[in-house]
Formats: C-alpha cells, structure tokens, sequence
C-alpha cells in the first residue's frame, strides 16, 4: 500500500516545479502554466488527506477539489486575458522586456 | 498498488518538469497535458473518480487548449528566443529547491509515512451531486457567478479596444 507520505512529497514536488517554473521562465504563459502546476499540487494534496482522513464518507476533500478546479479554470482564464491585452499593449510576452507598469 | 503509485508519479513529474524545462513553447504544454493526465490518474486510483474526470475534462481538455490559443496568438514567426529563462533564474531555482526541501523536510518528520487509507468508501457521482445541490448548494451557486464574472472579465480585458473608437 502507497502511504500519505509518497503522495505528500509528490505533491511537494510538483509545486516546487510549478514554483520553479513561475520563477524562472521568461514567457508570461508558460508562468501562468507554472501557477496552474502549484494549484493542482494543492488540490493533489485535498485528494491524498480525503482518502487517508478518518471518515472519508464524508465529501468534504472531494468537494473542495471541484470548487478548486473551477477556482482555477477562471483564474487561467482571466490570466491569459491579462496577458493578451499586456501583448497587444507592449507586442511581448517576455517578462525581462515588460518591465513598466506604465504605457 | 505501490508500483502503479510509482510509475504514475514518475509520468506526472516528468510532464511537468519538461513542460517547465522544454524551449518551444508548445511542447511544453504538450508535456503539460502527461503531468495533468498523471494526476487525474493519481485521483482514480485515490478513489474520487468524479474528480479525476473533472481534471482530465477542465485541465487537459480547457486550460492546456487555452494556453495553446493564446501561444499561438502571442507567437511572432521567425523569432526564437535565445534564452527561455529569465535573468533572475539562479535567485528563482534556489527559492524553488529551499521550499522543496523546507516541505519534504516537514513531511518525513510529520509520521505520515505509516498511515494507510481506511477501506475504500464508495464515492458515487449520486452522492456528490446530492450534497452539492443540498449541503453545498449556496457554494456551488457561487461558484457559477464566479464563472461568469470571470469569464465576461477575461472576454473584456483581452478586447480590443481600438476596433470601439474606429
């Protein structure tokens, strides 16, 4: 049997790529992506606690897994948005060149 | 089980590493949708079946297929990045492996390396859908108006402005 502890570090690793990720790429997407990476750890994390907590007949992990997901799916939407308008603005999506808040 | 755990964990980390590793920007969402397909099936073999359909149904098929549009729509022909991370890369990998290490440091000290499930419950998408429609209704509400400010929002910031003025 796979103990929490496996699931807990896979977790851990997983945001530490996401987190890595967000830190170093120069595309704005692909920081988005990483974000995306440490949203799904955290609802990997919900997923392993549910399972392994003392009374899994109860939803309470699951349900907060699918309000996590829909969280996210807006947050991806509205990034990707903020990045379209910021290339129609300075035509990059190179992080090192947007460098100023103002036009 | 624990050689499933294991093949799985291993796909899932090698499809994100590369999609955060990898030079071509489409590539990289390509190894993004093996790391968000790994862990819908991590969910399955967790036992929540509904959530790991929802991952495959909202990360594989929604957001990694966003993510592909706005690549496409943002990528200029003929330029190619010579460098794919930022010039603060060194400061961001070792903030990344300190957390790393501060959390996997935290887990194996925590005694969660012994504890195993309880028997399997039996999650059916019956019970889901009736506790979101009684105990979790004024949530799943929410979460609908959530969806769609947000998506009016997104439709309005990546407008563009100038086709309003002509």
């Amino acid at each position: 049997m796979t103990s929490l502890q496996n699931y807990l570090i896979l977790s851990s690793l997983l945001f530490s790529i996401g987190l890595a990720g967000a830190l170093t790429r120069r595309n704005a997407i692909l920081v988005l992506i990483g974000i995306e990476l440490m949203l799904n750890a955290a609802n990997l994390n919900f997923i392993a606690f549910w399972r392994y907590g003392p009374n899994p007949s109860h939803l309470t992990g699951i349900m907060f897994a699918i309000f996590s997901i829909t969280v996210a799916a807006a947050e991806a939407a509205v990034g990707l948005g903020i990045i379209l308008a910021a290339y129609r603005h300075s035509r990059t999506t190179d992080l090192d060149q947007m460098n100023s808040l103002k036009g | 089980m624990t050689a499933a755990f294991f093949i799985l964990a291993a796909l899932t980390v090698a499809g994100t590493a590369a999609a955060m590793g990898l030079r071509n920007a489409v590539h990289c969402v390509l190894a993004l949708t093996v790391g968000f397909a790994g862990v819908a099936a991590l969910y399955l073999q967790l036992g929540a079946q509904f959530v790991g359909l929802t991952q495959i149904m909202v990360y594989v098929g929604a957001v990694a297929i966003l993510a592909v549009f706005a690549i496409m729509m943002t990528h200029k022909p003929g330029e190619d990045q010579p460098r794919i991370f930022s010039s603060h890369w060194v400061v961001g990998g070792v903030v990344a492996a300190a957390v790393f290490s501060v959390l996997a440091w935290a887990i194996s000290s925590s005694g969660t390396a012994n504890q195993f499930p309880p028997p399997e419950p039996s999650v059916t998408v019956l019970a889901i859908g009736d506790s979101l429609m009684h105990t979790y209704v004024l949530p799943l509400e929410l979460m609908g108006l959530l969806l769609t400010a947000a998506l009016i929002g997104a439709v309005v910031i990546a407008m563009d402005r100038r086709e309003e003025t002509k």
